[in-house]
């Protein structure tokens, strides 16, 4: 702080929760409608403070049938569906970056640069404006409801490539001799040097991917017919359409509670990883 | 950009880079080829025959004016939210960078929407604006608005720009509390040495200081805002009423998964990626030529 200001520190700390307010209404409001029964969710004005069904509720969503007059897999499922799709995403985009900005920056070999704008363009090119080819490349493949239609076609990643080759180039040229001088070969000097020492780098990068992939939206409405593979993201929009009709607004808002639990868990309990991996990867 | 040092040649690294390349050929080039193909087609009704027609459906498109409609708007709603987004983040971030204690504290409590899916970010907006039921509508009657962005176009737009905007605030604090916090304390100090007030010296020292996270915010903002928030609009309003809220995303997904209109929606998909394209090459230029003082 540079001089005191009295009246300025109370701003400041006016603004402050006046802000944390207004961002966290909504998540606030949604917590409320989950935690009351389906008669008070009709009544307007609807509740501002909790209510005490919280727990039956969870219990009804992960358990329970789902909404009345809807085929949908259980809750529980979709959310294991999510998390298998989050982490192959963000495992699969962490291996081969790694071993591809391994090649680009220790090897000289012919087509290097070809190889590397190759993966640059990427990065021009989000699922949004290829949805309707990729598609079709996948069903071709007959990969339409499988884990592998889910999270395959997502895990080709320049940023993270990126990533990996500036944290690499600025490990001392030394470690390489020496390896060598020990009679280290590629892999070796790889598994042994390279990833451990860029450990905080993959962990960060990992926090990112996980959003990344949990929130997937789009794609997995493509590609999932089956209920069995739908995930828990996606199922949010068909109970809002079924809301017309029956407006379970307390099993819909407990799914959504659901739904972004493992996220922000995950954003508030690494919150140092995921500021590093958020500032590194967009740079 | 490669080792001084480096391993002796050999087959290893055609196979390490073989998973990335394989699955961008199959997966990006392949797809974004056939779309640049598709484009330069139209197929008959019933799907039988198809012809090549140069730049026929660029030109149909340009023509539309529903096309031209829905560019201008997906400009408007880009600008809405990066603007709205990043004037608030720039204003909790220049008061955060002033709390010496609970600077955490608050800092863990402004950013988990970035966590949040932008359809449930939808979710959670059109619950609370439910013409109906939802609490905000409610408190908007009692004050004499009548709320209802199922009918009216404006007030839809409103709405999906509000909940974007929310969920990208977190991401702007991020980046701009870190900018302020770079900036050396002697100049600030010297500022207020000099008898420069708060007020001014957030005018005439940050923020032209922190211009180029600005710049990089408002790029990455737009990507955002054209690409990310579909599943915004798909959840709150699937682009009504009357097309208040179809954006140019959206608007791809429609005619080719809905409309089947291949042609056309490849023809989309081409001038969206030109856009990327462009948006990206900007951003890499600022990257390689920082803003500097």
């Amino acid at each position: 702080m540079i001089e005191n200001r009295p009246f300025l520190n109370i701003l400041t700390h006016l603004v402050m929760i006046f802000g944390i307010l207004m961002i966290a209404f909504p998540i606030w409001i949604t917590f409320v409608a989950a935690s009351h029964d389906p008669i008070r969710m009709t009544q307007v004005p609807l509740p501002l403070l909790p209510g005490d069904q919280f727990f039956v509720n969870m219990k009804n969503t992960l358990f329970g049938r789902g909404l009345s007059g809807t085929e949908t897999a259980p809750v529980w499922l979709m959310m294991l569906n999510s998390l298998a799709m989050a982490l192959s995403i963000a495992i699969g985009k962490i291996v081969i970056s790694l071993l591809s900005a391994f090649a680009i920056v220790y090897f000289r070999f012919p087509f290097r640069m070809g190889f590397f704008w190759l993966i640059f363009i990427t990065l021009m090119l989000p699922v949004e404006v290829r949805i309707l080819p990729t598609f079709q490349v996948v069903a071709d493949l007959g990969l339409l409801n499988s884990y592998v239609g889910l999270s395959l076609p997502l895990i080709a990643s320049a940023t993270a490539t990126f990533m990996f080759r500036q944290v690499f180039l600025t490990i001392p040229d030394e470690m390489l001799e020496s390896a060598r001088i020990d009679g280290a070969g590629p892999m070796r000097f790889f598994w042994d040097i390279l990833v451990p020492l860029s450990r905080t780098n993959i962990a960060a990068l990992f926090v990112i991917l996980f959003i990344y992939g949990w929130n997937q939206y789009l794609w997995p409405l493509l590609i999932t017919t089956e209920t069995d593979m739908t995930t828990i993201v996606m199922s949010i929009k068909q109970m809002l359409e079924s809301a017309e009709q029956s407006p379970e607004w307390n099993i819909i808002m407990m799914t959504a509670l659901l739904a972004m639990l493992p996220p922000i868990l995950v954003v508030v309990l690494m919150q140092k990883l995921f500021v590093k991996g958020l500032t590194e990867t967009d740079k | 950009m490669l080792k001084r040092v480096h391993f002796p040649p050999s087959l290893l690294p055609y196979l390490l880079v073989a998973p990335q390349v394989a699955i961008t050929l199959v997966f990006f080039i392949w797809p974004a080829s056939q779309a640049l193909y598709q484009s330069f087609l139209i197929e008959d009704a019933f799907g039988l025959s198809t012809e090549f027609v140069w730049f026929e459906n660029f030109l149909a498109l340009f023509e539309d004016p529903l096309y031209v409609e829905t560019f201008w708007r997906t400009a408007y709603f880009s600008l809405a939210v990066a603007g709205l987004s990043m004037t608030l983040a720039l204003l909790l971030a220049a008061f955060a960078d002033r709390v010496v204690r609970g600077a955490t504290f608050y800092r863990t409590l402004l950013i988990w929407p970035y966590a949040i899916a932008p359809v449930l970010a939808g979710a959670l907006w059109v619950f609370m604006f439910n013409p109906t039921l939802g609490i905000v509508a409610w408190a908007l009657d009692a004050l004499g608005i009548d709320w209802n962005h199922k009918l009216n176009g404006s007030q839809a737009m409103l709405l999906v720009i509000m909940a974007a905007a929310w969920k990208q605030v977190a991401y702007n604090f991020l980046f701009y509390l870190a900018a302020m916090q770079s900036i050396p304390k002697s100049v600030i100090e010297a500022a207020a040495i000099d008898g420069a007030g708060p007020l001014r010296r957030f005018w005439t020292i940050i923020f032209p200081l922190i211009s180029p996270t600005t710049f990089f915010l408002l790029v990455v903002n737009m990507v955002y805002a054209f690409f990310d928030t579909f599943g915004i609009i798909h959840a709150v309003t699937q682009g009504g009423p009357a097309n208040a809220t179809t954006i140019l995303v959206y608007k791809v997904y429609n005619d080719g998964f809905v409309g089947l209109d291949l042609g056309s929606s490849a023809a989309q998909s081409v001038i969206l990626m030109a856009i990327v394209i462009a948006l990206t090459v900007v951003q890499f230029r600022f990257i390689e030529k920082r803003v500097e003082y």
